[in-house]
Parts: C-alpha cells; structure tokens; sequence
C-alpha cells in the first residue's frame, strides 16, 4: 500500500498544489459571464419598443420561410424553433379554404375549424408517431418543422385561387391545378423529410416519412378540391 | 481514501470480460443480443417445412420469457412504456403486410411474423390511410359518376371522413377486443393449445384491413363488375387470414362454438366491406338526379311547344 502511494506521488505531485485547504476561503463569481448579458437582454427586452419586438420575431419567420423554400442542411429551424409561423400558415390557409359557401346548407367544404384541427392534431399525431420510433427530436421542434412545411402548399392555394378566377375552362384550370398542388405537395414532403430525417434510426426512416406523406397528401387533396361557390 | 486506491489499483479482469465484482446487468444484455440475433438469423434464413412449427415454439417461448423480464417493466403512464409497441423496423412492417394479405397454408400469421412484438403502428397507420382512401376515392368516384351533368355542383364531402373514420376505427379496435374477451372466457372453461394476447389479435386485425387500400382506390372505376370482383378477392384474402389464424385457438372447443365464431369473425368482416361500398360509393344517388333532370327537361319541353 506505502509503495503503491509511493510510486505514485511524483506522477500526482501536481495536484497537492491545486488542492484547497480548509482555512482558506474560497472567493470569486460562481456566475458565468454569459449569464449577466442575458439578463441585461431581458431588461431591454421589456424598455424596447412594441414595433422591435414584433419586426425581430418577424425577421425570424421569415428566415424560417427562407429556409424552407430551399431546403439545405441547416439546422436553423430546429434550434430555434417557433410556432408563430405555423400559426400564421394554419390561420391563412383555413381562411383561404374557406369558399364564402357559408349560407348554402349543402356546403360540403371544410369549414375554418376542420382545417385547424386537422393541421394541429396532424402534427401531433406524427410528432408522437415518430418520438415513439425512437427519434431524438423534441416534440416543439417537430411540431415547428411540420408547420413551417405547409408554406409550399399555402403559395399553392393562393395561385390555385387566382386560376381558378382568371381561367375559365374547366379541365384546362384543373391540369393546371394539378400540376400545381402536386408540386407544391412534392416540395412540402422533400423539405420535411430533409429536416427530420436524420433524427431517426436509419432501419425506420420509411416509417417515419410515410406519415408525413399521408399528411401533406390530405391537405393537397383539400387545397385540390376547393371550389368557390359560383 | 479507499475508493481514491480502488480507482488507482490495477483491475483483475474475469475470463468472460467483465470487471470483478459487477452486477448481472452485463450478462443479461448478452443473452439478449445472442437471441436478438438468432431472430434475426431465423427471418432471413428459410426454414424447411416440416420443422419449422417445433423451432418456431421454442424460440418463442424463449423470446417471450426473454422479453417479458427485459422491457414490460414501464408503468403504463410513462412514455416508455408506449414504446415498447412500436419497436418495429421498416423490413418488419413491409413483412408483416405481405404476410396479412397473402395466406400460407399452415403458417400462422401471429406466430410467424409477430412472434411476441405486436406493434401499434401497422393497426393504426393502415386504418388511417384506409381512412382516406375510401373518402377521396368515394369522392372522385361521385363526381365522375355526376360529370356529365349540368346541375351537379361538385362538393367535397369532408364529413364522410368522419363517418369512415368512426366505422374503420371501431372495426379495428372494439372487435378484437370483443373477441378477446370472448376467447379469454372460452379459455377459462376449455383450455385451448393457443392463446393470444389482446394486442397481438388488435395487429391481425389491423394488418389484415391493409388488403382493402388497393381494393377502395379500384373502386374508382366507375363499372360494377370491376367493384364486385375486387371486393370479394379483397375480403377472400383477408377473410382467409383471419380464419386461419383463429382457427387454432378455438378448434380444441365445442364444435358448435367454433363454427360460431368463425362465422361471426367473417360476418362482421363482409359487413364492413359490403358497408363502405354501400355508403361511399351509392349508385342511388345517380338514379334519383337523372330521373329529376329529365322529368325537368320534359317540362321545358312541354311549355315551350304551344
């Protein structure tokens, strides 16, 4: 035991240096130096103006938007995530898919609330779909990304309401409909997929995805069908 | 001071490679990786036919006992506990849907494909997409029917999504555990060779529904025949999975109880198909509107000529 303790002391001589004995008290700032600038932030977070805040979380949206409609590997959506933009995605497309059909009794769209609940509880649904195989993105994160992809598919709306104005044969507008929802529906997936996708175990990816396919697929399908009421 | 000699002193090392004197939790993780890879030996290696059933049973009950101590230790209301239902891979789910749709003489579905891991995904995806299917084809099937027509406005029927999902949904969860029940009675008076749990029969019913996806998007087609063909290769197919996976664990019962059963298992099952076709895809509607435009086109005709 005596050698072993030996042996070692000029190997761990260093650290009776660093050691702290008992009679001297230990002074300093435990605080990390990051720690105090934020909190500075969060005072001037609360004196700035009302147009600050809303033009910074503004910018944040639509740098999120930008990321979406060229997807690259970049982690900004998932780091900070926001629900802001889904929100405001959700609130414009049930709006948009609403055909002012409200007096007939027969109307068979799909009223605001049907359009809400379907965007948020598919979302959630997938959100759990894919955290109960495996996957190591956090509920908000997916729930942000899965969001921020209906952008494709809103653009597509408004353009299918302008067809749907400007041209007046039927088939023709219809391809042309087609053409476009089935794009915008493919970019939705390809973009989703990009950003979720590596947070799966590479044996269940497919199982991961399909969901989200089914999902952009009903909404397409939706945005397909509308018919304003003549 | 001991701990500080215990981390510094030379560790002796066992023959199997583990440290002196730690738990069992390394040799139990062994075992399970050494079984996990003899399952997977056993799905991508075939079998021959006449063995299979006894090496199938033992390395079920090996497997099962090797589970049950490994995860079902999760209270319920943790997220842990939900997880253990859905430890499938892609290659497993793609198996077990072939496996539901295609019936093999003398393999049975549970216990070639879900051998003791019934997952929750396939039952619910499958119906949700069968969901869907039947609504958007039932909805392309009506406005092709009505195309021709001048008077027929084309309208969505978004709550006819709502109806398929309540039928489906309940088929799928409600009737197995009908059936569970039922059979867990029977068990208690006559002791059956088989018996399965209530989420592995959720899983048969779950995947066999997965045959009716390309049967509703056939259905577009607007001619009868067509309909009717792929209805009954569709409910043959699954019927035929279902009978013989059932058949099993009630045939050790009274004769009279088995026929019983089977014959309420397909009833139900034709009643559902037969159902959808009759609520989504009506030739009815059509008789009444063609009718309607041409008493109309009649009375046009009446008051225009003097």
């Amino acid at each position: 035991m005596a050698e072993v303790d030996e042996a070692n002391k000029p190997l761990f001589a260093g650290l009776s240096d660093v050691s702290i004995s008992e009679d001297i008290p230990v002074e300093g700032d435990i605080a990390v130096p990051m720690a105090s600038s934020s909190g500075d932030d969060e005072f001037s977070t609360l004196d700035e103006p009302v147009k600050d805040t809303i033009l910074r979380d503004l910018k944040a949206v639509g740098n999120k938007f930008v990321h979406v409609m060229y997807p690259k590997k970049s982690s900004a959506l998932l780091r900070d995530w926001d629900l802001w933009g889904p929100l405001l995605l959700c609130v414009t497309l049930a709006l948009l898919l609403q055909g002012g059909s409200a007096d007939s009794k027969e109307d068979g769209g799909p009223q605001f609330a049907e359009v809400f609940v379907i965007i948020w509880f598919g979302s959630v649904i997938i959100t759990l779909n894919s955290k109960l195989l495996g996957g190591t993105i956090s509920f908000f994160q997916s729930l942000c990304v899965l969001g921020y992809c209906i952008l494709p598919l809103t653009v597509a709306m408004l353009v299918c309401r302008l067809v749907l104005l400007l041209l007046n044969a039927a088939t023709a507008s219809f391809i042309v409909r087609l053409v476009i929802v089935t794009a915008s529906f493919g970019w939705s997936t390809f973009a989703s997929t990009a950003f979720l996708a590596d947070s799966q175990p590479t044996n269940r990816k497919a199982l991961v995805v399909y969901p989200v396919f089914l999902f952009y697929f009903v909404i397409g399908w939706m945005i397909l069908t509308f018919s304003p009421s003549s | 001071m001991a701990n500080n000699d215990f981390l510094l002193q030379f560790q002796e090392f066992d023959e199997d490679g583990t440290l002196s004197g730690n738990t069992k939790d390394s040799t139990s993780v062994d075992m399970d990786d050494m079984v996990k890879s003899q399952k997977q030996n056993k799905t991508t290696g075939p079998t021959p036919f006449g063995v299979e059933n006894d090496e199938l049973d033992t390395d079920d009950d090996k497997a099962e006992l090797l589970s049950n101590g490994k995860s079902k230790n999760a209270p319920f209301w943790t997220f842990e506990y939900y997880q253990m239902f859905f430890d499938v891979d892609t290659q497993e789910v793609k198996e077990r849907i072939f496996g539901s749709v295609l019936p093999w003489r003398g393999k049975n579905f549970v216990r070639l494909h879900i051998r003791s891991n019934p997952d929750l995904y396939g039952p619910f995806w499958i119906c949700a997409t069968l969901v869907f299917a039947i609504a958007i084809s039932g909805n392309i099937s009506t406005f092709l029917k009505h195309h021709g027509n001048p008077q027929y406005k084309y309208v969505p029927e978004f709550r006819k999504v709502t109806m398929a999902a309540t039928a489906i949904y309940t088929y799928a969860w409600l009737v197995p555990l009908a059936l569970w029940g039922f059979l867990t009675w029977r068990n208690s008076k006559v002791v059956n060779s088989v018996t399965y749990s209530f989420l592995e029969i959720v899983c048969v019913y779950g995947y066999s529904l997965s045959i009716y996806i390309p049967a509703v998007v056939l259905w577009i087609i607007p001619n009868e025949g067509v309909r009717w063909f792929s209805i009954v290769a569709a409910l043959c197919l699954s019927g035929s999975v279902l009978v013989m996976t059932f058949w099993p664990a009630i045939r050790d019962d009274h004769r009279r109880v088995a026929i019983a059963i089977i014959v309420t298992i397909v009833a139900l099952h034709v009643l559902l198909a037969v159902g959808c076709k009759a609520y989504f895809f009506s030739t009815r509607e059509y008789d009444n509107t063609s009718i309607m435009g041409q008493k109309e086109d009649i009375k046009t005709v009446a008051t225009k000529t003097p």
